[in-house]
């Protein structure tokens, strides 16, 4: 089934447009890579398919609702149970340690305080992790506060998880190593992602290719279904 | 690659016959082009020639050609002189993706380079997919993993050369024709 549709997306920021008409489909446990040169829309499109920003043209919808007129309230609880978001910069709670930040969006939820606990041990296992449980970000490497960021992604078992740039602040190894393993337990769950890129080597995690250029779909670029040049549908 | 040093390698873990040198060289080397028995036997018998190796002769109750081979202490020298000594970091600017688009741009336009371009992007995406899927498959060992590093860092570095002489073909080609 698909999850999430996008139809004719359209997005500026005062003059400046970021997208312009974007049509997209995100299946269930679909693995999609969204790769654009820097300033090409792609995290602009992530963040209105995840219903972060409201789109100023065209729709989004989830799993046949349309998301786009809903409130932000409404819309934050969708964010909450079911979609996870991965950063950069893992953003994790600097006083809290990492299994405090694991249970964070469980707690949010409504989970009871041992059984989040319970729950974040196992996630930050899951992602090799599980040495750091009692530790603050401060002291962990940049490779352990992503896998940490990952599994507060994973631990609410969302059906979509956004993920923008989750290697870039990464060495090579470390950021392979988060991504090896976030591909695997979102297919293990069935969990679709949406990658956002703009390296080649992070892409071919994917099943899937949407390239941006210029706030729109780039039909000559890197998508294996793509015409081969000059083509257009 | 250097088949003579592979194969002196190969030997300094202990005395091989041919076709036990060719499985070595599999294994170890699980995604390189295959290595052909004929080039297995005809380097040994050159390394043999130089002194190299040694034959410790065929034992003639079973197969076409069951002679073992031995490291010498000249073949050990050898092996070490190439162990310590750097190759030289690409002494030249050569590869059929660069020959092909400086060819494309003499003999016909910027719209053929940028078809060739887009093309082989596709091709080296395609195989940096496979390549990815191979070394995160569970059953990857770590053999899988490194071979396929190697190949993935190339691709990438290909791709991006193709990305930013996709933006650069035009003016390349105005120089080109100027």
């Amino acid at each position: 089934m698909t999850q999430l549709q996008a139809r004719g997306l359209v997005k500026s920021y005062g003059p400046t447009p970021a997208l312009r008409g974007i049509t997209v489909d995100i299946g269930e446990g679909e693995i999609v890579a969204v790769t654009a040169p820097s300033g090409c829309g792609k995290s602009t499109l992530l963040h209105c398919l995840a219903g972060i920003l409201r789109p100023d043209a065209g729709e989004v919808s989830w799993r046949g609702h349309r998301l786009d007129t809903w409130s932000e309230a409404a819309r934050s609880r969708l964010r909450r149970t079911e979609f996870g978001v991965l950063f950069q910069f893992g953003q994790l709670v600097a006083e809290l340690t990492a299994a405090e930040n694991v249970a964070l969006p469980l707690l949010l939820a409504g989970t009871g305080r041992r059984a989040a606990r319970t729950a974040a041990l196992t996630w930050l296992d899951r992602l090799g992790v599980a040495d750091c449980a009692d530790v603050r970000p401060g002291e962990m490497s940049g490779g352990q506060q992503q896998r940490c960021a990952t599994a507060r992604a994973l631990v609410t078992e969302p059906r979509v998880l956004f993920a923008d740039e989750p290697t870039g602040a990464l060495d090579t190894l470390a950021g392979e190593q988060v991504l090896t393993q976030l591909v695997r337990l979102a297919r293990e769950q069935h969990t679709s992602v949406v990658l956002v890129t703009h390296e080649p080597r992070i892409a071919a995690y994917a099943d899937r290719e949407v390239v941006l250029r210029d706030g729109v779909i780039d039909h000559t670029g890197l998508g294996l279904d793509a015409p081969l040049a000059g083509g257009s549908r | 690659m250097s088949t003579p040093h592979l194969l002196l390698g190969l030997l300094a873990t202990g005395t091989m016959h041919g076709y036990e040198l060719k499985r070595a060289h599999d294994s170890r080397l699980p995604q390189a082009r295959p290595l052909a028995f004929g080039q297995v036997y005809a380097t040994l018998g050159r390394l043999q020639r130089d002194g190299l190796v040694a034959s410790t002769g065929p034992e003639r109750l079973a197969g076409p050609d069951r002679t073992a081979y031995t490291l010498t202490e000249q073949g050990r020298a050898t092996l070490d002189q190439w162990l310590s000594s750097v190759e030289p970091p690409m002494p030249y600017v050569n590869s059929p993706l660069f020959t092909k688009v400086v060819v494309a741009l003499l003999v016909a336009d910027v719209d053929r380079a940028r078809a060739y371009l887009v093309a082989q992007r596709r091709a080296h995406t395609e195989r940096l997919r496979e390549l990815t899927a191979l070394k995160t498959a569970p059953s990857a060992t770590v053999d899988d993993v490194v071979a396929a590093d190697y190949a993935i860092a190339h691709l990438d570095a290909d791709l991006r050369w193709l990305h930013t002489t996709l933006d650069r073909v035009a003016d390349w080609h105005r120089e080109v024709h100027s």
